[in-house]
């Protein structure tokens, strides 16, 4: 048997919209391990989110998920939430961007934090605060035991994200899945948070998802990274197969285009030409076509599926079809 | 760069102990008004041609100077001399026609654009409000060669804002304040809403416009990395004050300023390696409330190598050499 913790097998993600359907995840395949940390990068409209909202049952009411997904042995992909909540928030959680918007600005943290205990896990009240207080501690709030009895809006971007990150681990989850955690944050504040995801992973082990844009953040943390494009995964590899040695010409251009602190600056910075494609308006074929710097006529013909290599790595393109 | 300095040393813009204090109500129904120095007292000139990066985390008061600057808020202290007149509370009436040269560039593409005019109609605004006299079709003609030179298809002018995308949306705000060939923007952190692989087209848009018009810019932006790309000097805010203004290469290589060195080193790099080997500072807590600033060096309470007199004395702004200033009591030993 496997001892993956999650696989997600043929996943997909529509969107019924007034202006038709949208496919928003597109057959998507990939295991994440005990430990190990998975970068999930793409722009936005790849999916990215997508496909994480679908493995945690969030989907929007218009969005329906197919395939499968599995909890170590069990499926729960369009499980009824009774049963999901057994799962979400107990072993499997997730952080979002934008903390503010995930808080409950009407209730103390302290009754946000020990309703998952009490709910979950069949904690005292008084068990559960005191838990909750760890926790805060644990993530470096100062004060927690007095901070447990803020309102969301009495702590700042930081302190709420670090609340959201505590929240989430509350009940030790397995996989935690990181939506772009330190995007509206100040880097000195980013370098804290990542430190402090760093600390889990070696801590208690926790496998981690990183959704992200930020090559760099990719890089301080990440041993695997899955590069979305149009709702389809296009390359899949080591964080070091990706940085040093990419396949696909999306993820060189995105690797060319990120500008660099510890380099001068040249006259030009390498853009990739064009726009984000259209989810609704998918070319036939490969979808970077029309901004590859390598496109070829059979592109924009037929559509390259992932082609695999022998150390776990795999990219959509037709440059590797070697039949 | 320094060439840029050496061949037309007059400056474009100066700015002279500029401050901006917003009041604020006092606590409770008796309390004393308090202040928020939101910008307390910055020194610069800015060169013709030359690109000046203000740096600095949310809330350091890095679009506020910038705004006070264009006299969108009105400074409280402090002179702005454009082209040698301070123009720091001069009435609508002198200000209007200066407004011409002085544009800028905002973060939001899409909300900085009115969405019940057409694109066309957005970027002839300037246009029929300052050079009235320029016939219609004189205008139409303008706004396309405009909208061409900013990489958008002229006959799109009949479209409306929603219709584009986060980056094009971005060019019509270029185009905009492009249209009457002003002397400075001001560009609000004009590329952190797009997305990486358009980041770059905008840049170099920016740049390309730069040298063909002899535009100075000043460029605010809370990301490192491309300022280092984009800017020939950088000035970093922190609590409304100056902790550092140098040459780009100078202030990369050799930040002189604690707080610089721990903004650089936060920066994440796109290269596992380095990444994960570098050496890194990392401040502790969050930026401190402007309403109740620290004592002495605004900077001590997460500053690493804070002493006892940085709680007593504000530093001052120390020049190290011909391009490089610094606040802080312990440059040297850096």
């Amino acid at each position: 048997m496997t001892n993956h913790i999650l696989t997600v097998e043929n996943l997909r993600a529509r969107f019924q919209t007034p202006d038709g359907e949208v496919e928003a995840v597109n057959d998507v395949n990939f295991h994440i391990d005990p430990g190990e940390t998975l970068g999930v990068v793409g722009e936005s409209g790849s999916g990215k989110t997508q496909i994480f909202l679908a493995v945690m049952g969030l989907l929007a009411k218009n969005g329906k998920a197919t395939g499968t997904v599995r909890y170590k042995d069990k499926d729960i992909l369009n499980i009824p939430s009774r049963q999901l909540n057994k799962i979400r928030g107990v072993t499997m959680s997730m952080i979002f961007q934008d903390p503010m918007t995930s808080l409950n600005p009407f209730l103390k943290i302290s009754r946000q934090m020990t309703e998952v205990l009490v709910e979950h896990r069949g904690m005292s009240e008084g068990d559960a605060l005191k838990r909750a207080i760890n926790m805060l501690d644990r993530v470096g709030i100062p004060g927690a035991a007095q901070r447990v009895h803020m309102y969301p809006h009495e702590f700042s971007g930081g302190m709420r994200q670090r609340v959201m990150i505590a929240m989430a681990l509350l009940c030790d989850p397995e996989v935690l899945i990181a939506d772009e955690p330190t995007t509206a944050l100040d880097v000195t504040v980013q370098a804290q948070i990542l430190d402090l995801l760093r600390d889990l992973k070696k801590d208690f082990n926790t496998a981690i998802v990183m959704i992200t844009h930020d090559l760099g953040v990719v890089a301080g943390l990440c041993d695997r990274v899955m590069v979305m494009y149009g709702g389809r995964i296009v390359e899949t590899g080591s964080v070091r197969n990706i940085f040093y040695d990419s396949h696909h010409p999306y993820t060189e251009g995105l690797l060319k285009s990120m500008p660099r602190i510890d380099t001068a600056s040249e006259e030009h910075m390498f853009a990739i030409p064009g726009q984000p494609p259209n989810l609704q308006n998918l070319p036939q074929g490969c979808a970077y076509q029309e901004r590859c710097a390598y496109v070829m006529d059979r592109c924009c013909v037929s559509r390259p599926s992932l082609f695999g290599f022998d150390d776990g790595r795999a990219s959509a393109c037709f440059r590797e079809d070697r039949q | 760069m320094n060439a840029i300095r050496k061949k037309k040393n007059v400056p474009i813009l100066s700015v002279r102990d500029l401050k901006v204090h917003f009041s604020l109500p006092g606590k409770g129904f008796f309390g004393a008004e308090r202040q928020l120095k939101a910008v307390d007292g910055i020194d610069f000139d800015l060169y013709p041609g030359e690109t000046l990066g203000i740096v600095g985390e949310s809330g350091c008061g890095k679009s506020t100077l910038g705004r006070a600057i264009l006299q969108l808020i009105p400074p409280t202290d402090g002179q702005v001399v454009w082209l040698g007149r301070d123009i720091v509370g001069a009435p609508h009436r002198e200000m209007q026609p200066l407004r011409r040269d002085l544009q800028i560039i905002f973060q939001d593409p899409l909300a900085s654009l009115n969405p019940r005019m057409t694109i066309g109609e957005i970027i002839a605004e300037p246009l029929v409000t300052h050079k009235s006299e320029l016939g219609k079709d004189e205008i139409k003609a303008r706004v396309k060669r405009m909208m061409a030179r900013v990489g958008l298809l002229p006959q799109m002018i009949n479209r409306y804002p929603h219709e584009f995308s986060g980056g094009q949306c971005q060019r019509i705000g270029i185009a905009r304040a492009m249209i009457l060939e002003p002397k400075l923007i001001i560009c609000d952190e004009p590329v952190s809403a797009l997305d990486v692989s358009i980041q770059a087209q905008i840049v170099n848009l920016l740049q390309e416009l730069q040298r063909e018009f002899d535009l100075s810019m000043i460029f605010i932006s809370h990301d490192l990395s491309i300022v280092r790309h984009i800017c020939h000097r950088i000035l970093v805010l922190y609590l409304g004050n100056l902790m550092e203004l140098a040459d780009r290469d100078s202030i990369y290589a050799n930040p002189k300023h604690p707080y610089t060195k721990a903004l650089i080193s936060a920066v994440p790099i796109p290269d596992p390696e380095i990444e994960r080997t570098k050496e890194r500072i990392v401040l502790t807590g969050d930026l401190p409330s402007p309403i109740n600033p620290p004592s002495g060096c605004v900077f001590r309470t997460r500053c690493p190598f804070a002493k006892d007199v940085c709680a007593t004395d504000v530093p001052t702004v120390d020049t190290v050499n011909d391009h490089h200033q610094v606040a802080c009591h312990f440059h040297e030993r850096m």
